[in-house]
């Protein structure tokens, strides 16, 4: 990918890698690495929650399928500069693909930590072994195939780093279908990872089972991403004092907007047509949290369509954050809090579950941090480069 | 540079196009049993609550002792789990006095697969771990396919398929009607220990016609009632008084129907067990999954648009790239 449209090249920001941020990161990291040796030596019960009532626990739903769509950056505005041809967007690409490939990728090792019989992952892939009506198989081949996708849509980062020119322009000349499958992979897998649940049937509370369910977290997945483009944007211009492109995350945010309508008109137009309406009235703690997710998904929408909070780096943070956290309550909601199998079961992650997905997130902050630095990645802006650089 | 209009709407196009070509395709019908499917007919009222038959299972399938009280002596389940694959249940009500009295009584209910005409497990398992024998119909589960992700216990609308939390090599564990026993000419082992033909062994079709037949007697009416084996009579019937059964075999249509039936004088809620619909969830998971991916039409008529489209785009951006050296 290159820099078009006027924008300044992608170039390293440099700066010093062992800072108090990269040694709590790296702590993190490590304490989360002595978790999962128990886990591998003990069994998941060793160190997780899990139980036969919710035998996913955070690590599916929180590392997996919440992780995934908080790394959908990358697809998102891949579709929007490659698909809908907005150029201007252009200089956002890099950051957001680099985040999509770390949460990826993580997302699929992180399978393996979860999965029981974890060296026989290959089957999933393996004619005689694969079955292909399984909604699991397609998140699986399709996850696996993105994120070789990614890597390679990211390659010209590397290539670029170590002067293969030639490389790179044959690269270059094939990457619209890269970029094609790199669209189309995430639709396919974020709309299958709503779609997983409905086998589950009755197990699943009517405020979230639906036939409806791949497109909802489709449209949330592709929302998450643009939010967290914008949320991500606003971290790193304050952790690497580079200034705000307002003027683009303005307009993003505006894409947003029509996102989040859209989304609530299906969503409540499935609720009314299934007569679930009325579940939202309901005592317990399933009508109570199904509140709190629609309000944070109203919340972004109220701020947003305000045009001066569009130009409000505050505001936008606030709004793309609620955003956020909607996209991960909807998930949360629909695989453990709207999901009973029964009296008597109960889940709530244990302190070591909670430490290796956060040791996941803080190897995603590392190796983000590490790249930018080292890779060209970020729109350069000499100025600010050099400020980070003789910090 | 400035988008157009025109530019967007063809951007439009493409994501309206995986929905275009996403129209239904046939849907998934409920699966069928096959002709000599095998299955149990358990009914409650004839449980006397022995546990012969969580005994008998733990030994044949070699399973480890589980234990609920402070004194560790004997095997004491209180459900299925990793280690245990049959249990006997009790429901009770008031003081408990009358057997199978919804009020102020108490009633048992088995509890290990149903082995389901159309699985949500099978459907579910992404590497053909879960199977369904094409001609007895059990639900057989291979460790050695098994990836351990664990969708069939999610799945699962009885709650059955368990896994091993506490291995560092697990497997799921569930029942699978003694089919390793079926080539020494054995059955299923909680049958063949059941002194009162509460669980009874056969082809599910004559099950289904000896359950209808007791559904059908009238209450305190004396009756044989079948031990072991239905097909081979391998034991001698016991005489019983026929209880207040409830109009119903559970087991029959629940989604999709299931080869293990199960009667009962209470209501079978009551005794954990469901209410559920016809339809399989499996067929409508799989009708949607196939709506959408059916051939790869849909994903590849997408694809063939996306490309086009960024053929024309990316070029552009190469140009400016190298306008720009």
């Amino acid at each position: 990918m290159s820099a078009s449209h006027n924008h300044p090249a992608p170039a390293p920001l440099g700066g010093p890698l062992w800072t108090p941020a990269t040694q709590i990161l790296a702590a993190l990291v490590a304490i989360a690495g002595v978790i999962l040796l128990v886990r591998f030596l003990f069994g998941l019960g060793a160190v997780t929650n899990i139980n036969d009532g919710y035998t996913w626990g955070i690590w599916v739903v929180y590392d997996v399928v919440i992780g995934s769509a908080f790394a959908c950056g990358g697809y998102s505005v891949a579709l929007l500069v490659y698909i809908f041809n907005k150029g201007e967007y252009h200089p956002m690409v890099r950051p957001a693909l680099l985040a999509s490939l770390f949460g990826y990728t993580l997302a699929g090792a992180g399978v393996i930590f979860d999965l029981g019989r974890y060296w026989n992952f290959w089957h999933i892939f393996w004619p005689g072994y694969a079955q292909v009506n399984s909604v699991m198989f397609e998140v699986a081949v399709c996850i696996t195939a993105y994120i070789i996708v990614m890597w390679i849509e990211f390659s010209p980062a590397f290539l670029e780093k170590f002067g293969m020119k030639d490389v790179k322009k044959k690269l270059n000349k094939l990457l619209f279908i890269i970029i094609a499958l790199g669209t189309l992979l995430p639709s396919m897998h974020q709309s299958s990872l709503g779609s997983l649940l409905v086998v589950f049937g009755y197990q699943v509370h009517p405020l979230w089972q639906s036939l409806m369910l791949p497109l909802l977290y489709l449209m949330t997945a592709l929302t998450i991403g643009f939010a967290i483009v914008i949320f991500e944007a606003c971290l790193s211009s304050s952790g690497f004092r580079r200034p705000l492109e307002m003027h683009l995350l303005g307009k993003l945010s505006k894409v947003m907007l029509g996102m989040l309508i859209a989304y609530l008109v299906v969503r409540f137009a499935d609720l009314a047509v299934r007569g679930a309406l009325v579940s939202m009235f309901e005592h317990g703690i399933e009508a109570f949290m199904f509140w709190i997710e629609t309000a944070l998904f109203v919340a972004p929408l109220v701020i947003l369509s305000n045009a001066k909070s569009r130009k409000h780096p505050a505001k936008l943070f606030i709004a793309a954050s609620c955003l956020m956290l909607a996209g991960f309550l909807l998930r949360i909601n629909s695989f453990l809090v709207g999901y009973e199998t029964g009296p008597g079961w109960h889940y709530f992650p244990s302190v070591s579950e909670i430490m290796v997905s956060i040791g996941m997130i803080a190897l995603e902050i590392l190796g983000y941090i590490v790249l930018v630095r080292y890779l060209p990645i970020m729109s350069g802006n000499s100025e600010a480069a050099a400020v980070a650089a003789n910090k | 540079m400035s988008i157009s209009r025109r530019d967007f709407l063809k951007g439009a196009l493409a994501g309206g196009a995986m929905l275009a070509t996403a129209a239904p395709a046939e849907a998934r019908e409920n699966k069928t049993m096959p002709e000599e499917a095998l299955g149990l007919l358990y009914d409650s009222t004839l449980c006397i609550g022995c546990k012969a038959c969580v005994s008998a299972c733990k030994e044949v399938n070699d399973m480890p002792p589980e234990f609920s009280t402070e004194e560790q002596l004997w095997d004491t389940p209180l459900d299925i789990s990793g280690k245990t694959l049959n249990v006997i249940k009790v429901y009770q009500d008031g003081n408990s006095e009358t057997k199978d009295s919804e009020k102020d009584g108490f009633a048992y209910m088995k509890v290990s697969c149903l082995h389901c005409v159309d699985p949500s497990c099978v459907s579910a398992c992404p590497v053909s771990a879960m199977t369904k024998d094409p001609v007895t119909g059990i639900v057989g589960y291979d460790k050695d396919a098994c990836i351990g992700c664990r969708y069939c216990v999610a799945a699962c609308p009885f709650g059955v398929p368990r896994f091993q939390y506490d291995k560092a090599l697990p497997q799921i564990s569930k029942c699978q009607l003694c089919r390793h026993r079926i080539g020494e000419g054995k059955y299923a082992a909680c049958a063949e220990v059941c002194p009162t033909g509460a669980t009874l062994y056969g082809k599910v079709k004559d099950l289904h016609a000896e359950a209808k037949r007791r559904i059908a007697l009238k209450p305190g009416e004396e009756t044989q009632f079948q031990r072991g084996n239905l097909n081979t009579h391998d034991q001698s019937p016991h005489t019983a008084r026929a209880a207040k059964y409830l109009p119903q075999i559970y087991g029959d249509k629940e989604v999709g129907g299931t080869q293990m039936l199960k009667l009962s004088a209470v209501p079978f809620e009551k005794l954990g067990m469901p209410k559920l619909p016809e339809r399989s969830y499996a067929a409508t998971s799989e009708t949607m999954q196939h709506t959408l991916y059916g051939g790869l039409i849909a994903p590849l008529a997408f694809l063939g648009v996306l490309t086009f489209v960024a053929k024309r785009n990316v070029k552009h951006d190469d140009d400016a790239d190298d306008e720009k050296k």
